[in-house]
């Protein structure tokens, strides 16, 4: 994985001592809170409802186990003994101190970490597939891309103040296991007459107005992709919405305009830049590559004894094939029945690092989903590797299921939020499991948010939850249909919402009209599209 | 009655004005009446507490204090998925007073 150079280190270690005299210089009262929001968000530090959240970047959802390590310390030092693994592959820590926040910036840094760009209207941290690098259906590794746009993004003076905030994503495989065209540029490296390119889909994204971004070029040659991003943006910076913050995204604006006259709009800036000197030499993006090679992988068994039923369970459930036969990723689940989701402790988290270090070539990834990959190991480790997560409670074989709920912070922690997600997760998981329905369900992706900000992706559930406030009280719309993989599409509502109680009773209601009109290995989205919502609505209003 | 509350400044704590200083607990929260924006300014330019607000809460029979708002009844008590974190750990009924 990347490391830092001299530049990247100093860059990073001023700004932590940036940050400590600004931190130092409200505390004396020589800025006002107006005055420090601005700074103190720009270092990825918020204040929610019961203390400041530090939101920590950890790029394109990759680290190594010194980093997982110095995060577990971090909660236990810092925080209370935890933290939240977010759905764009990051890190919060609930409960910090203004006073304490320069020191943990320091501590971040001496991992090559920190909190920069994890909020306000910039390019935020570029998220990735999960699998980069390691899984057997992708094109090449997109991390070196994620990194070059990293490093292209970070402190970008042109894009630092834009009209809202913006989110992209690399991913180099036709399975879209990163919700890449929910992103305001989802990337595609693809082939094409055998040359390796990049398909941009630009303006998609959750929040108060969904949408699906639309392809505006298909190819766009490796040694141009910093300049068309470029164009992109500076059609953006330009022309968007700055005077009403709901409308300040580039979704809106791609909408307003017109795909075809958006596109028009980059082309014609891109040509313009094309002679600029814009691009990275290529002589950078070599230099990243090799950050990035393949570990050396060895030979070894490719099958396992299966006699051990939990454990046959969580392979099944918890593994994806690896691009080398004798290795898998293995999937640890921050999802127990009844948990929280994307949670961690301080022990847990140096506990994934020591796993890492043991079996995975000392690499992790955190999902958008709010689970952590141990991108390579070997087949012949994963009984090992797998009895040593169940004793620490982190075998929970559930991905994908109706347990592997993504469910925002909510009421809980959010100053946002109008509901509380957490529980409704809490008690779905548990009346599932309680039930012995999560397997049978199979496949069943079920995402809560507590607003319409929709972190918790709820557009893009096949059950999606979203909590609202109505006359004071937590009131839950469900929505039905949406995925945020290859097959994107957008949950519709299935009509009046319902308190907390109501709505578990009615996730059950839909996955039982589902069971009762499965055919053969559909999922329940597969049901969804053919039989539509009527039925699902018969079921819950009739 | 009217009630001010913010965070410390430091620490990030929510904090609850009781007249005369801050409390962490909300069952010392005074009634501002109509002085709440003047007690506001005031204690914000001391950095006493961060990005205060007013809000709507109610005296109950048993001498507690109920903010109006489900999410300041957060605010008050602590998160309700981790009890152990919350003002009252030792107290699991204590949650069904946010609801």
């Amino acid at each position: 994985m990347y490391k830092y150079d001299t530049y990247d280190q100093a860059m990073v270690d001023a700004r932590v001592e940036e940050f400590r005299d600004q931190a130092r210089r409200r505390l004396e009262g020589k800025l006002t809170e107006d005055q420090f929001k601005p700074l103190r968000l720009m270092n990825g530090l918020y204040l929610q409802l019961h203390a400041y959240m530090l939101r920590v970047a950890i790029p394109y959802g990759t680290l190594n186990s010194a980093q997982m390590t110095v995060l577990g310390d971090i909660a236990d030092k810092y925080d209370r003994g935890y933290g939240h693994f977010t759905t764009r592959q990051n890190l919060q820590y609930n409960w910090i101190k203004l006073e304490d926040a320069a020191d943990i910036l320091a501590d971040l840094a001496k991992v090559e970490m920190h909190a920069i760009q994890t909020s306000g209207n910039c390019i935020r941290n570029i998220s990735s597939d999960h699998f980069a690098g390691a899984s057997h259906d992708e094109l090449i590794d997109p991390r070196p891309y994620a990194e070059l746009l990293r490093q292209w993004s970070s402190f970008h003076p042109e894009f630092t103040y834009l009209p809202r905030k913006f989110k992209i994503c690399v991913i180099a495989a036709e399975k879209d296991r990163a919700a890449m065209r929910l992103h305001d540029i989802g990337i595609q490296i693809v082939e094409q007459d055998g040359a390796i390119g990049a398909r941009f889909y630009v303006g998609g994204g959750m929040g108060r107005t969904p949408m699906i971004a639309p392809m505006i070029r298909e190819f766009v040659p490796l040694d141009q992709l910093i300049t068309y991003a470029e164009a992109c943006l500076r059609v953006y910076n330009r022309h968007g919405r700055r005077d009403n913050k709901y409308k300040a995204r580039i979704k809106i604006l791609v909408h307003e305009l017109g795909k075809e006259e958006y596109t028009r709009q980059v082309e014609e800036e891109f040509a313009h830049m094309l002679d600029q000197g814009v691009e990275p030499p290529l002589a950078e993006i070599e230099r990243l590559r090799t950050f990035f090679a393949p570990p050396a992988f060895e030979d070894g068994p490719k099958t396992l004894d299966r006699s051990d039923p939990d454990f046959a369970l969580w392979v099944d459930r918890n593994t994806h094939r690896h691009r080398h036969d004798s290795y898998v990723s293995a999937v640890i689940s921050l999802k127990p029945v009844g948990g929280i989701p994307g949670d961690a402790t301080g022990d847990q988290m140096r506990l994934m690092a020591k796993l890492a270090r043991a079996y995975s070539f000392d690499e992790l990834r955190i999902m958008h989903t709010q689970n952590v990959v141990l991108p390579h190991v070997k087949i012949a480790d994963l009984h090992a590797l797998w009895t040593e997560l169940d004793a620490a409670g982190l075998g929970a074989p559930n991905l994908d299921t109706i347990e592997d709920i993504i469910a925002c912070p909510g009421l809980d922690y959010c100053s946002l939020a109008n509901a509380r997600s957490i529980p409704l997760a809490q008690r779905i998981s548990e009346r599932f499991a309680a039930k012995g329905k999560t397997e049978e369900l199979g496949e069943l992706k079920l995402k809560i948010s507590g607003c319409i900000n929709a972190c918790g992706h709820h557009h893009a559930g096949h059950i999606g939850i979203l909590g609202v406030d109505r006359k004071g009280k937590e009131n839950f719309q469900l929505s039905l249909g949406g995925s945020e993989a290859e097959d994107v599409s957008l949950a519709k509502i299935t009509g009046p919402g319902f308190d907390e109680d109501g709505v578990i009773d009615a996730v059950e209601k839909v996955t039982d009209v589902y069971l009762g009109a499965r055919e053969g290995d559909e999922r329940f989205l597969d049901t969804y599209r053919r039989i539509g919502m009527a039925p699902f609505k018969e079921a819950l209003y009739g | 009655m009217k009630v001010l509350t913010g965070n410390d400044l430091k620490t990030g704590d929510v904090i609850w004005w009781t007249g005369s200083d801050w409390s962490r607990h909300v069952d010392d929260a005074g009634d501002v009446g109509d002085e709440g924006e003047e007690i506001l300014a005031r204690e914000e330019a001391a950095r006493r507490v961060n990005v205060p607000y007013i809000i709507e809460a109610s005296r109950e029979d048993d001498g507690s204090v109920r903010p109006a708002h489900i999410k300041d009844r957060v605010r008050a008590l602590g998160p309700t998925v981790r009890p152990d974190l919350t003002l009252k750990p030792k107290d699991p009924e204590a949650l069904d007073w946010i609801i």
